[in-house]
Parts: structure tokens; C-alpha cells; sequence
């Protein structure tokens, strides 16, 4: 396939285009995990979605 | 079970782990499937190669006025019906849109340089999508400098719906004034002014740019109802700190 005498617009056209998307999806990905640890880790010291079931975080040297 | 039972964020969390696999799959085979036909497809008689540019930018456009008309739905969820994914829809929604309009602006960019001897023109056309563009990163600033996502919410969904006057003006901007950029050659009235060799490859990477944005907003939209979730639990913990 031959791109003709504008070959570097057409190519600069699909890495933008591909570089976008692939930062979206990187982003995506990244968010979804970092919320994921974040929600077991409150999970992890007591604190659920039902307020009855919360536990005070233990102060270190207390506990 | 009924849509309306989506509207239970818990459900919708469970609906968008068993599609997203499914949906990221039929993306990456739509885009494989697009990028093959664009490989095969002919040149244009009068812009060479450079026509490929367009089977990138024309779906990018198409997704940034879809994106904000799909926000202007949310917006009236949110403002009318108070449905409790509506603003979460609108919100994420509006990144992914902002660089869809990104795309669009830097491909007809790329494009327009061998074909108009510019990089840029200020005619009706790109300046109304470059408005659009704004308008988007507008909406993001909005979102971060409220705090409380529901009165965020409520704030952009008014600020959507007024800048939705903007998509018809985009859409109807080559028929209004005389513009260096070309008319409407899909839809029309009479039918695509465009070959079918050139039309295809066109319409599958439409549908594969579709298929990307509705994997990518479900993934935002658990994306931020997870994040949601955790603010509600830091405020409980907050709440339950001893000496609150």
C-alpha cells in the first residue's frame, strides 16, 4: 500500500487517533483497579456500606 | 428483570462485569475487521491517500456530537427524573467525548493541511467543533471543583443542555455559511454521495468507534459509582472517628 507524497499526515493521523485511545483505555484500567484497592482496603479495617457494621479504625499502639 | 432495575447502581455494577468482556471483544474484532477494509480501500480521485485520514476523523466527529447529545439525555435524568446513574452517565461521559472532539480536531487538522494548504481555518465548521471542544474541558473543570457530586451534577447538567444549542449549529454549519469544509456526503437527503468501496470501510470503523465508546463509558460509569461508593465510606468513617 503505497500512502503517496503525504504519507507522514496520514501516519500522524493514526498514531494520534490510536495514542488517544490507547491512554483512554490505560486510564480506564488504572482508575478501575485503584478504586478496586481502595474499596478493600476500607473493606479490610471494618468499614462496610451498612453504618452499624463499622468498626473504628484501630489507632496503632492501642489496639 | 425490567431496565428500571438498572437504575440500582449494585445491578448495574453486576450487568457491566458480565458485558464489558463481551463488548471490549466485538470492539477489538470491529476494529480489526475496519482496519483491514481500510487497507484495501482505493484512493480517492482527488485526495490521494489522504482520504484514509477520514475514515478516522469522520467517526470521531460523529462520537463528540453523540456524546453531548447523550449527556443532554442524562442532563434531563438528572434534572427532571433525579435517576441515580443519570449525572454518573453525563460525567463520565464527558472525557471520553472530550477526546473523541480531540481526535476530530487533530485528524481534520492533519488532513486539511495537504488538502487546504492549512492547518487550520477559522470558517464555521471548526470553530463551532473547537467550541464543542471547550465546552467539554468546561464540563471537566466543572465536575472537579464541586465537591459534592450531586450538586455538581445538578450544575452540569444545566451547563450541558444550554451547550447543546451548539450541535445543531456543528451539524448545519456547511449548510449556513459558506465554509472551506466540505458538505454532508452520508447523510443526505439522496443518499451517500460516496463510493461503496470508501462508504464501507467508513460505516464498520463507525461501528467500531461506537462499539469503543460504549465499553469505555460502561467502564467509566463503574469507574464511578466504585468511586462513589468510596467517598460514601470515608464520610462514614469519618462520621464514626471517635470525637466526630
Amino acid at each position: 500500500m503505497s500512502l503517496g507524497p503525504h504519507a507522514a499526515y496520514i501516519i500522524a493521523a493514526y498514531g494520534i487517533t490510536f495514542g488517544v485511545i490507547a491512554a483512554l483505555i490505560a486510564w480506564v484500567v488504572a482508575d478501575h483497579r485503584r478504586q478496586r484497592r481502595i474499596l478493600a482496603d476500607l473493606e479490610r479495617r471494618g468499614v462496610t456500606r451498612r453504618s452499624a457494621n463499622i468498626r473504628p479504625t484501630p489507632i496503632e499502639g492501642t489496639a | 428483570m425490567a431496565l428500571i432495575d438498572f437504575a440500582n447502581p449494585t445491578r448495574f455494577l453486576k450487568l457491566v462485569d458480565r458485558v464489558l468482556p463481551w463488548l471490549a471483544g466485538a470492539t477489538a474484532l470491529a476494529f480489526a475487521v475496519a482496519l483491514v477494509q481500510v487497507y484495501g480501500a482505493p484512493d480517492d480521485y482527488q485526495q490521494g491517500a489522504t482520504v484514509k485520514i477520514m475514515f478516522l476523523h469522520v467517526p470521531a466527529a460523529w462520537l463528540a456530537m453523540f456524546c453531548w447529545a447523550l449527556m443532554s439525555i442524562a442532563a434531563i435524568g438528572t434534572l427532571v427524573f433525579r435517576h441515580p446513574l443519570a449525572d454518573v452517565a453525563a460525567k463520565t461521559a464527558a472525557p471520553l467525548g472530550a477526546a473523541f472532539t480531540f481526535i476530530c480536531l487533530a485528524t481534520g487538522s492533519l488532513w486539511g493541511r495537504p488538502m487546504w494548504g492549512a492547518y487550520w481555518v477559522w470558517d464555521a465548521r471548526l470553530t463551532s467543533v473547537l467550541v464543542l471542544f471547550i465546552m467539554y474541558l468546561g464540563l471537566l473543570a466543572l465536575w472537579r471543583s464541586v465537591d459534592d457530586p450531586s450538586r455538581a451534577g445538578r450544575a452540569a447538567a444545566i451547563l450541558t443542555l444550554v451547550g447543546a444549542i451548539n450541535l445543531p449549529i456543528i451539524k448545519f454549519s456547511v449548510d449556513w455559511w459558506n465554509t472551506l469544509h466540505q458538505g454532508s456526503s452520508v447523510v443526505r437527503l439522496d443518499g451517500p454521495a460516496i463510493h461503496p468501496s470508501i462508504l464501507m470501510p467508513l460505516l464498520t470503523m463507525a461501528v467500531a468507534f461506537t462499539l469503543l465508546f460504549i465499553t469505555l463509558h460502561l467502564a467509566t460509569m463503574r469507574n464511578e459509582v466504585l468511586r462513589r461508593r468510596v467517598r460514601s465510606l470515608r464520610l462514614l468513617q469519618a462520621q464514626a472517628a471517635p470525637g466526630a
